[in-house]
């Protein structure tokens, strides 16, 4: 049936491994065994199911938590009403009537979706898992096919737990070799997104693979996939590995005993054949970047720190001319500004790209013995209750405090700015998340991307820095 | 969802790349639950002028009425929002014509009565000439064409399963449920013996007895 001797991707594989049947067309349905629900994409998915009467098909294959609209300032009795204490409790109560596990916000166990998944051993390798959020593509790091769907998808899932899907072409993005000193894999995937631009990689499930994937941390590895949306593709991969078995090994959900042994041994064989054939190539060898951040309104809109805001003079394409000045005007940045030295007023460490444990540690580091810039308001947001934890068992809330930073509860926050903690106008932040959009942190609000450790040397400078110029010895 | 079969009307335009679904809808409306009447909230900054300035295409006649919006590269990128669909739907928007288009957005139109159709940079600019001449155009989805004044015919490419779920208005769910349960079942029992740790059931969900539980006036 399958043509299972040819050589296929790991995307083919787990694809492969997950279909129900196949139409005429070519088009298949897929089935999905795991479903984050949040509370912003599943209220009119639970209205559109008891519109029609129907059950979950599986209630056991979800996991619902509050993560975008809840407070980062306090955790008890804060959310008693309005618009997003409304939201909060509407997930909680359908969670309630259709029995699928939810994790309150007070829980030790609560955060984004994207970070308690992989913690709580919920995200697998192999498995295809969706969320009504585009930056599910984070969980295929673990070697699992994930990736973002509309609520209509998601009230499909809940009643039938498939979907009705075409297969991705496959895109292999080759990192080869070792990041310099200062550079991070917030910078890496800045640099493919400048590299194929935000709809490069549109209809592709893109792998990342190569050395320097291969060292890298599981934190890392997900850092690198949850940008793939930004990049234009819906899946980001990384083959599972010795280290992914070891960061799952224990996790609550995880598979024990005997199982767990028959599932690493099934794991092992998701990585693509020597001899796949992937639709489209890139390769960028990492010991070559430096420190990367945007100045546009895009993610590819994006130059190393040492560059200059580019001048719209010397573009020829009257298109990309037109679009760069947009982006100059929204972001109030005259040509050939450097970047360096860009005066910035707020700073947000924190999302499901950077908000891990070891962006905390870097961005840390950077900051500790040093204050925050008196003009610069500057916030850590981590991303659950249990990095949370163990930074304060690290003793980095110390140093984030002691600087001047603002010391959080996890949730979204102002990566996309749907509680109270939002931008004002014409504010200007260095910020860790994933989209510079026109207005994402705020209304009017200018957004810088960069790493976790650029983030620091922002907050501690008061304007855009070289976290090179401020790098502690033997930190990574 | 209501069928969809033919749409002749005018067409407002967008002049921009990469609009994304914030631009379309911005996030703080997110916290609205009903899917009706978003269209207040559609293009939000994008429709604040200041007194004496043109206010923005779709709020301007004729294009008000416009049933078809003519972007331009990577229009709904980013966000996973179906609001932006529900938006662009509820202002009367049933075809939105581009280069290209965010992947997510593109599958949340055909969820929503919306043909989202992609055309090359020179056929599009030949569209968005005609949008801007105010001149009425025919998008048609059995014969998968665009009809401009002047006879040019465009054709344009949509998955056959979608075309059909988009003419007929067809409840994807309910197809699914009536022809599929078996198939579905039948993968359930295969995956259970197969990859048995895929299958998180009630036993699992054992470490997780502990969770507290929230009280919330709504």
């Amino acid at each position: 049936m399958h043509a299972h001797d040819r050589p296929r991707t790991l995307y083919q594989k787990v694809w492969d491994d997950h279909v129900v049947s196949t139409y005429q067309d070519g088009t298949q349905l897929i089935y999905v065994d795991r479903h984050l629900v949040q509370e912003v994409s599943s209220p009119q998915a639970f209205v559109g199911l008891d519109a029609a009467g129907r059950d979950l098909h599986r209630p056991e294959a979800h996991m619902a938590v509050a993560d975008h609209a809840v407070p980062t300032t306090e955790r008890t009795a804060t959310l008693r009403e309005g618009l997003a204490a409304s939201q909060v409790a509407r997930l909680s109560t359908n969670a309630a009537r259709h029995h699928i596990p939810y994790v309150p916000m007070t829980d030790r166990r609560h955060g984004i979706v994207h970070v308690i998944g992989p913690e709580l051993g919920f995200t697998l390798p192999g498995a295809v898992l969706v969320c009504g959020d585009s930056h599910t593509c984070t969980h295929g790091a673990f070697g699992a096919v994930a990736f973002g769907i509309g609520a209509s998808e998601c009230e499909c899932v809940f009643a039938t737990q498939v979907l009705r899907q075409s297969r991705q072409k496959s895109m292999r993005i080759r990192l080869e070799g070792v990041c310099p000193e200062g550079v991070q894999v917030k910078d890496v995937i800045l640099a493919v997104i400048a590299r194929i631009g935000v709809g490069g990689g549109v209809g592709h499930a893109m792998e990342f693979a190569g050395s320097a994937v291969r060292a890298m941390t599981m934190e890392q590895r997900m850092t690198l996939c949850n940008m793939a949306v930004e990049a234009g593709s819906r899946i980001g991969l990384v083959a599972p590995d010795e280290t992914t078995f070891a960061y799952l090994k224990g996790r609550p959900l995880a598979p024990t005993d005997t199982e767990w042994d028959a599932a690493v041994a099934n794991w092992r064989e998701l990585a693509s054949d020597s001899d796949a054939v992937f639709d489209q190539e890139f390769e960028i060898d990492v010991s070559s970047l430096s420190p990367f951040i945007t100045w546009g309104t895009t993610p590819e809109e994006s130059a190393p720190i040492s560059g200059r805001v580019p001048d719209p003079a010397a573009i020829d394409d009257p298109r990309v001319r037109r679009r760069v000045e947009r982006s100059l005007r929204y972001m109030a940045l005259e040509p050939n500004t450097p970047l360096s030295g860009i005066a910035i007023d707020r700073v947000f460490i924190g999302s499901c790209t950077n908000g891990r444990i070891e962006d905390l540690r870097s961005a840390a580091a950077v900051v500790a013995g040093r204050k925050v810039h008196p003009r610069v308001q500057a916030m850590v947001v981590p991303g659950s209750a249990s990095v949370r934890l163990q930074a304060e068992a690290e003793g980095l809330d110390r140093i984030f405090s002691e600087a001047g930073f603002d010391w959080r509860h996890s949730g979204c926050s102002m990566c996309v700015g749907m509680n109270d903690d939002r931008l004002l106008e014409g504010e200007r932040c260095a910020s860790t998340s994933n989209r510079n959009f026109e207005g994402r942190q705020g209304r009017g609000g200018r957004t810088h991307l960069m790493s976790p450790a650029m983030a620091a040397a922002a907050a501690v400078s008061g304007h855009l820095a070289d976290v090179r110029d401020l790098w502690p010895e033997g930190t990574k | 969802m209501k069928p969809l079969d033919k749409i002749q009307s005018i067409a407002a335009y967008l002049d921009e790349d990469a609009v994304d679904t914030d631009i379309i809808f911005p996030a703080r409306f997110l916290l609205l639950m009903d899917k009706k009447g978003l269209g207040g909230h559609a293009f939000h900054e994008r429709r604040r002028v200041k007194k004496g300035e043109t206010p923005f295409i779709l709020d301007r006649p004729p294009f008000d009425t416009a049933e078809i919006l003519v972007a331009g590269k990577d229009f709904g990128t980013g966000s996973s929002r179906e609001q932006a669909v529900w938006a662009l739907a509820d202002l009367g928007l049933r075809c939105i014509i581009a280069e290209t288009f965010g992947e997510i957005f593109y599958a949340n139109c055909f969820k929503n009565g919306v043909l989202p159709i992609r055309l090359d940079a020179d056929t599009l600019a030949r569209v968005r000439q005609a949008a801007g001449r105010e001149e009425e155009i025919v998008v048609d989805l059995p014969s998968q064409t665009i009809v401009l004044t002047g006879d040019e015919t465009i054709s344009y490419d949509v998955d056959a399963y979608r075309k059909e779920a988009l003419l007929l208005g067809l409840d994807e769910i309910a197809v699914i449920l009536r022809d599929s349960g078996k198939d579905i079942k039948a993968f359930e029992e295969g995956q259970s013996r197969r990859a048995p740790w895929l299958r998180l059931g009630p036993d699992k969900w054992k470490v997780f007895d502990d969770l507290e539980k929230e009280q919330f006036i709504e």
